[in-house]
Order: C-alpha cells, then sequence, then structure tokens
C-alpha cells in the first residue's frame, strides 16, 4: 500500500462521512417534502430541529474531501471539473439553495408559520430532493468509466463530452440509489430523535419503505451496470473480497430491518450505516486502483510525495481538533437529550416574537 | 461573450460575492464574543439580546458565506482545471488547513446557534471564541494561497512543469504576511465600520436608544483600531509589490514609463493609447517614497514588460484610487472617534460624527471589493504571476456564458434576500422602556 493509496482512502472516509451525514441532511428535505398524515407539521420541525445544529458541520466533509483531491490527485479534479461541468454545476445550485433556504426558513423571523417563511421550507425540500440524484450521477460517471480516456470514452463532440457521461440510465440509477439511501438514513436516525411514539412510527413506517425501495434501487442499479459499466460489475461479482462484502452488506441490511420492525432505534441506526458505508467501499474496491476508470490510477493521478507526506501530517494535525470537537457537538445535540427535544432557537426569540 | 471572459466574470462575481460574506464571518463572531462577554460582566440583558441577534445575523451570514465558498472551491476545477492540475500540489496544503479551519467553524457555530440552554455559559462563550478564531484562520489560509498566485515560490519550472516541489516553501511566499495582514484587518474595519454606520443612523433618528448606543460602542470597538492599522499594512503591502508585482504596482499608479523620483497620481484618468495619464493629480517624489521610503528610487512603469503583458489599467488605477479613499476616510473617522472617547465625549451625542459613521456604512465593503480588483487585475494575464496565463488554465469546455448568467442571476437573488432579512431581523430596535435609561458613558 503507497503513500498515495492512504490518501486515497482518507479521501473515501471523508466521503463516507459525508454520505452518512450530510447524506442524512439532504434525506432529512426529502421527508419534509414527503411530509403527510396528521403530524405533518411535527414531521417537519422535527427534521428541521434535528438537522440544525449540525448541516453546517456535516457539509464540510465534502469540502475537505475536493480539497484533499485537488491536492493530492490534480489531474483527477481536473478532470471531474472539465467533464463533470453541468452536473457540478447543477449541484452546486442545489447546495447554494438547499443550505440558504433552510437558513432563511429557521432565521428568517415572522415566526415558523409565516406563509412567506413556508416559502423557504418548500425551497430547502426541492433543493435537498434534487442534489443527491444529481450527485448520485456523478458518481454513476465516475464509476462506468464514462470519464476515462481524456474524456473520449463516450464520443466526440459537445454531447459526448459533456452530457453523455453522466445522462444515461445506469447514472440515473445511481442518482436514483442515492436519493433514496440518504432517505433511509434520514428516517432512520429521526426515529431516535423523536421524542413522541406516534412521530417515531411514522418515521419507522418510512425508513421500512425506504429499505425496501433501497433494495429495489441496488437491483435496479446493479442490472444496468452490466451494460454500462461492466468493469465495477465483473469486480463486484468476482473478486476475491466480492462475497464476504455482499454477505455482510446483506447482513447489515436485514439488522437494520429485523431491528427497525423491532424498534430497536440503536440498533437500526449503526447497521443502516454499516449498511450504506458497506456499499460505498464495495464502489471503491471495485474501481482500485484507478481514481477515474478505465485508465487513470491513483498512482498516476498522485501529486509529489512531499505533499502527500504534508497533507497526512495536517491530516493529523487536523483530526486532533476535528475529532473531539466533532464529539462535543454531536454529545451535546444527539446525546441523551436530542435537539429535537429542546427548539432550537427558543432562546433566540425571546424579545420580538413578531 | 468569449468563453475565457465569461469564466472570469463568473469567477469574479463568485468572489465579489463571496467575500462579502467571508468578510462577516471572521468579524461578527468577535463582536458577538464581546457583546456575551460584557453580558457575563455586566449581567445587562441589553448586551444578551445584543449578543442573540448578532448570533441571528451571524446564522444567515455564515450559510450564504458557506454555500457561496463551496461554489468557489468547486469552480476552482470546473472554470480552471488547468490552474488546478499545475497549483493543487504546490499550493493545497493552505486549502487543506483551511478544511479543518471551516469544520472547527462549523462545529462551534453550530453549539453556539444552538447551545445557549444546552451547554455551560462559560463553553458556550468559548464556543463563540472558537468560531472567532477558527473564521480568521480560514480567511488567512485562503489569502495565503492567493499570495502564491501572485508570489509564485516553492517549484522549479522545468518544460512547463512544476518540479521540487516544496509546499511550506510556497505557503511562506513573499506576499502572504502583507496579504493576510491586509485582509484580515480590513475584515474587522469592513464589518466593524457597516454595523457602527446602521446603528449610527439609527441613533441619529433615536438618540437615546441604549441598544443602539452600546451595539455602536462594540462596533467601533472593533471596527476601528483596524481601520486605524490599515494604512500601515497597506504600506507594507504596497512596498511587496513595489519589489515583487511592479506591474501591478504600475497599473495602480498609472506609471507608463519607468522613473526615479517618481510621482504619486491621484486621480486622473490613464490613456492607455498615448502611455499618459490625464486630468491628475501629481505629488512629486511621492511614489518613490511610498513603494521604497526613499524619494529618488527608481519606480518600473509599465514599459518593462510587452504590451500584451499589460493589466487593464484604467479599472486597476481607479480601484487602487477607490480603495485607498475610502480606507483613508475610515481610518480618520477612526482617529476623530477614538480622540473623543479619549476625552470621555459621548460619541452618541455628536451628530457630526454620527453622521460621519453613517456614512461609512457600505464603505469598507467597496474598499474589500476594490482591493480584491487591485490584486486580481492587477496580476492578469497572468494567473500564476509569471508562470501560467489565465488563457492557458481555463476549461476547455463552451458555452460559459450559461453558467456565468445562471450564477449572476443566483447571487442577485440571494443578495437581495439577505438585505431583506437583515432589515427584518437586525435593525428593527427593541422596544423595552427600562433600557431607555441605559445611557453611555454617564452611568458607568
Amino acid at each position: 500500500m503507497t503513500l498515495a493509496d492512504i490518501v486515497a482512502g482518507i479521501i473515501f472516509v471523508a466521503l463516507n462521512a459525508y454520505a452518512l451525514l450530510g447524506g442524512a441532511d439532504f434525506g432529512g428535505g426529502v421527508w419534509d417534502l414527503l411530509a403527510t398524515g396528521p403530524r405533518k407539521e411535527r414531521q417537519r420541525e422535527l427534521v428541521a430541529d434535528a438537522i440544525g445544529p449540525v448541516w453546517e458541520a456535516n457539509h464540510v466533509w465534502l469540502i475537505l474531501a475536493l480539497v484533499l483531491l485537488f491536492t493530492c490527485f490534480p489531474p483527477a479534479f481536473a478532470r471531474l471539473g472539465t467533464l463533470l461541468h453541468i452536473p457540478l454545476s447543477l449541484v452546486l445550485i442545489g447546495i447554494v439553495l438547499r443550505g440558504s433556504a433552510f437558513t432563511f426558513w429557521r432565521y428568517g423571523g415572522g415566526g415558523h408559520g409565516d406563509v412567506e417563511q413556508r416559502q423557504w421550507g418548500r425551497v430547502f425540500a426541492v433543493a435537498s430532493l434534487v442534489t443527491p440524484l444529481l450527485l448520485g450521477t456523478t458518481v454513476g460517471a465516475i464509476a462506468s468509466g464514462g470519464l476515462g480516456d481524456g474524456g473520449r470514452g463516450t464520443g466526440d463532440g459537445f454531447y459526448g463530452t459533456y452530457v453523455a457521461p453522466w445522462l444515461n440510465p445506469f447514472t440515473l440509477s445511481i442518482g436514483l440509489f442515492a436519493l433514496v439511501a440518504f432517505a433511509f438514513l434520514a428516517a432512520v436516525y429521526l426515529t431516535l430523535e423523536a421524542r413522541e411514539r406516534d412521530l417515531a412510527e411514522d418515521f419507522r413506517r418510512r425508513a421500512l419503505g425506504a429499505g425496501v425501495a433501497l433494495f429495489c434501487a441496488a437491483a435496479l442499479a446493479l442490472s444496468l451496470s452490466h451494460r454500462y459499466a461492466p468493469l465495477i460489475q465483473e469486480r463486484l461479482i468476482f473478486a476475491g473480497w466480492a462475497l464476504p462484502l455482499h454477505l455482510l452488506t446483506a447482513l447489515a441490511a436485514v439488522t437494520a430491518l429485523a431491528a427497525l420492525w423491532r424498534r430497536r432505534w440503536r440498533a437500526v441506526r449503526v447497521a443502516a450505516a454499516a449498511q450504506v458505508s458497506l456499499i460505498l467501499w464495495g464502489w471503491a474496491l471495485s474501481q482500485y486502483p484507478y481514481v477515474l476508470p478505465p485508465d487513470l490510477t491513483i498512482a498516476a493521478a498522485s501529486a509529489p510525495a512531499v505533499t502527500l507526506r504534508l497533507v497526512l501530517g495536517a491530516l493529523a494535525l487536523g483530526a486532533a481538533v476535528l475529532f473531539p470537537s466533532l464529539f462535543y457537538l454531536f454529545r451535546v445535540f444527539k446525546g441523551s437529550r436530542p435537539s429535537s427535544v429542546v427548539k432550537p432557537d427558543r432562546l433566540l426569540r425571546m424579545t420580538d416574537d413578531g | 461573450m468569449p468563453d475565457l471572459l465569461a469564466a472570469r466574470s463568473q469567477m469574479g462575481v463568485s468572489l465579489a460575492f463571496h467575500i462579502v460574506f467571508a468578510v462577516i464571518g471572521i468579524a461578527m463572531p468577535l463582536m458577538m464574543v464581546v457583546a456575551e462577554r460584557r453580558w457575563q460582566v455586566t449581567g445587562h440583558a441589553i448586551y444578551l439580546d445584543l449578543a442573540k441577534r448578532w448570533a441571528r445575523g451571524t446564522a444567515i451570514l455564515f450559510a450564504v458565506g458557506a454555500v457561496s465558498g463551496t461554489v468557489l472551491s468547486f469552480e476552482l476545477g470546473l472554470l480552471w482545471p488547468r490552474f488546478m492540475e499545475f497549483a493543487g500540489p504546490i499550493i493545497g496544503m493552505p486549502f487543506s488547513l483551511e478544511g479543518f479551519a471551516f469544520f472547527t467553524e462549523a462545529i462551534f457555530l453550530g453549539i453556539y446557534l444552538y447551545g445557549w440552554d444546552r451547554v455551560s455559559r462559560r463553553a458556550h462563550l468559548w464556543a463563540g471564541v472558537a468560531v472567532a478564531v477558527s473564521g480568521a484562520a480560514s480567511g488567512i489560509f485562503v489569502v495565503i494561497a492567493n499570495a502564491w498566485m501572485n508570489a509564485p515560490t516553492g517549484f522549479d519550472l522545468v518544460n512547463g512543469r512544476a518540479v521540487n516541489v516544496d509546499p511550506i516553501a510556497a505557503m511562506g511566499n513573499a506576499a502572504a504576511l502583507s496579504q493576510t495582514l491586509h485582509m484580515t484587518l480590513a475584515a474587522y474595519a469592513a464589518t466593524g465600520f457597516a454595523v457602527a454606520g446602521i446603528h449610527a443612523f439609527l441613533l441619529l433618528r433615536d438618540p437615546a436608544n441604549a441598544f443602539h448606543r452600546r451595539a455602536l460602542e462594540i462596533a467601533l470597538l472593533v471596527g476601528a483600531p483596524a481601520a486605524v492599522l490599515q494604512p500601515l499594512s497597506g504600506d507594507l503591502a504596497a512596498r511587496h509589490i513595489a519589489r515583487h508585482q511592479p506591474v501591478k504596482l504600475a497599473a495602480a499608479e498609472a506609471l507608463f514609463r519607468t522613473e526615479r523620483g517618481a510621482p504619486l497620481t491621484l486621480g486622473g484618468w490613464p490613456d492607455v493609447a498615448a502611455g499618459e495619464t490625464r486630468l491628475a493629480l501629481q505629488i512629486p517624489y511621492g511614489l518613490s517614497l511610498l513603494a521604497f521610503h526613499d524619494p529618488h528610487a527608481e519606480v518600473k512603469g509599465l514599459d518593462i514588460v510587452p504590451r500584451d503583458e499589460w493589466p487593464n489599467v484604467p479599472a486597476v488605477h481607479f480601484s487602487f484610487q477607490l480603495m485607498v479613499a475610502l480606507g483613508t476616510y475610515l481610518s480618520l473617522v477612526s482617529l476623530w472617534a477614538g480622540w473623543l472617547a479619549w476625552r470621555r465625549a459621548d460619541l452618541a451625542h455628536n451628530r457630526r460624527l454620527l453622521w460621519a459613521i453613517a456614512l461609512a456604512t457600505p464603505m469598507g465593503f467597496l474598499a474589500v471589493e476594490a482591493g480584491w480588483m487591485v490584486t486580481e487585475l492587477g496580476r492578469q494575464p497572468w494567473v500564476i504571476y509569471g508562470v501560467l496565463k489565465t488563457a492557458d488554465a481555463v476549461t476547455p469546455m463552451p458555452g460559459l456564458i450559461v453558467p456565468f448568467l445562471t450564477f449572476t442571476l443566483l447571487y442577485c437573488f440571494l443578495g437581495v434576500i439577505v438585505c431583506w432579512l437583515l432589515y427584518r431581523q437586525i435593525i428593527r430596535s427593541p422596544e423595552i422602556p427600562e433600557w431607555r435609561g441605559f445611557y453611555m458613558p454617564t452611568d458607568r
């Protein structure tokens, strides 16, 4: 294992954390959009209270992965930026609208029942739905080898170079998979956040539904990979690590559903996070040693060793600050008294609740 | 619109938008922490209200800053893939460190905003301190990376490729100290005066309002010292660019020919075709004196490089003049306020000072924008000074006018919304009768 492999692994860990934490924040927005039934408004409040204190910190995992990518694997970053210009720009618009709309909604004043404020809640929810879809298609484009061969893998011309790599049934199926996975994670976490039983039951039903949908989305993506991502598919079936990984993933999935069934919320959270992580690592292993299959390897894309060594040092230093801080954040808001118990800005609206 | 121009415009709009929020994100937490600390010491609820209002403003502004910063980090690859491919290994380090600083900022801001009744008072204040410190650190790391583009070092160029990469040397580039100092002070001065200006304006209408008096006091405490120190850091920056980026200085000063005992040019319109500046006021020996602290020093003019390597001289000259004029105004007002405060006069009853401060509300931010124009436009046509031209760094993707217009519209829309929300949230003064007696400084 080389230095570059280690850094690539760390970048993937950051992406994994983003999927589990930031992804669930997007999933929360999906449940805001799909809020139904007599407890509709309470569901929305729960979602907003749960993600309020943490979404910005969760978002930074993506930034961290991005800066590490352009520092340590600059040719890969350059190629991603060039060929995925369109979907990444759309992802950015989604990120901007999601984040600012959420803040405008929660901090805009005028009370949460305000009609104008409610519009921001809508924008937040729709952006939360669209962004994971597009993010998923970019992952699909990488996995399918569409960014290979300097971008000529999918033909010439504007369409062939800048659109075809990320717009096909397979990449869309990965987008769908990402969306469903994020919604699944969010529903699972929310069962734990909900203090009232009826609200927890609402999200239990949603989690069960999303768990089944996740299985279908995975099956769809796998069947399409035969035609669109043969390299990945072959590795996912025939590599030495494939069978144990699939067994572990299946175990996590069954545990998550069983624990949901039996209302063991904490166990569900662990199992669901493990399930999604294992799927992500399956993707990573199946395209190793390529950053962008089928031609750009980790070794070929890697920055000089001195940069990698310094970045590893900075990572160690940064982790020493980051992990205690993150632990503190999650202990304060997600510990025995989740943030949903206390209205987040009740105190902030002390003097003027106009 | 040519693709290169569209890409530069999109980057320019994104930076011009983000820099406002980045600057506020550096200075606002400091003000909020000062207010909270005063509340803890004096026990007066007015300070708590102030801290919470500022915190609410910070929440909105930080969120918009975080997402627009995300856009920028992606745009480096979306618009300038060849620049990043070259620069990533050399100058990625400060970006990685910035990632951690940003992380710390986001974590402790979450604790600060949502933790009023969840953590102890002491822990809450320290969370605010952590936000203020990591906010300043993020800004410094990003500016170090920009300084490297102006004074590239830490690598050898062999056949267009960087070898012997030394990221530490790149971080210690010649422009890093003067630029980070100048930018950090600018952040405190611009935000301090923007907040002070708003409250000064409201005090003019309602002189007995204790809330605005206290707000003005804290905002000036943050903004005024920075504004006074800023000309000193500006001098450091000017002497740096005179030595290391002579073309930028020549464009800023509209100095077409290299000369000894160069005059300082105030105002005027640089006529690039004729190679002279019309209608300008010239102070003999002024530029040599300022740039080298020697009236007879030789200052390099635009003639040291071929014409196709000149930046847009009128734009750089105008931005530079604007920045210096606004900065001078802010430092003079600061000195005036400081002198009055030293003589224990009541600032909030001096209507002329209040008008001067109210006028300054947008000036710090205009100066920040103008300063960025100087450093970015003044480096053109290079993206990495003397190493890589901007035209060679741009993405091959066609049709860049579409994302340029899209992001411009998005940012215009967000800008309007943010102004409206701040107006609704922060400016509306609280009506609490018992606070009316809490004057400054008589009952202290």
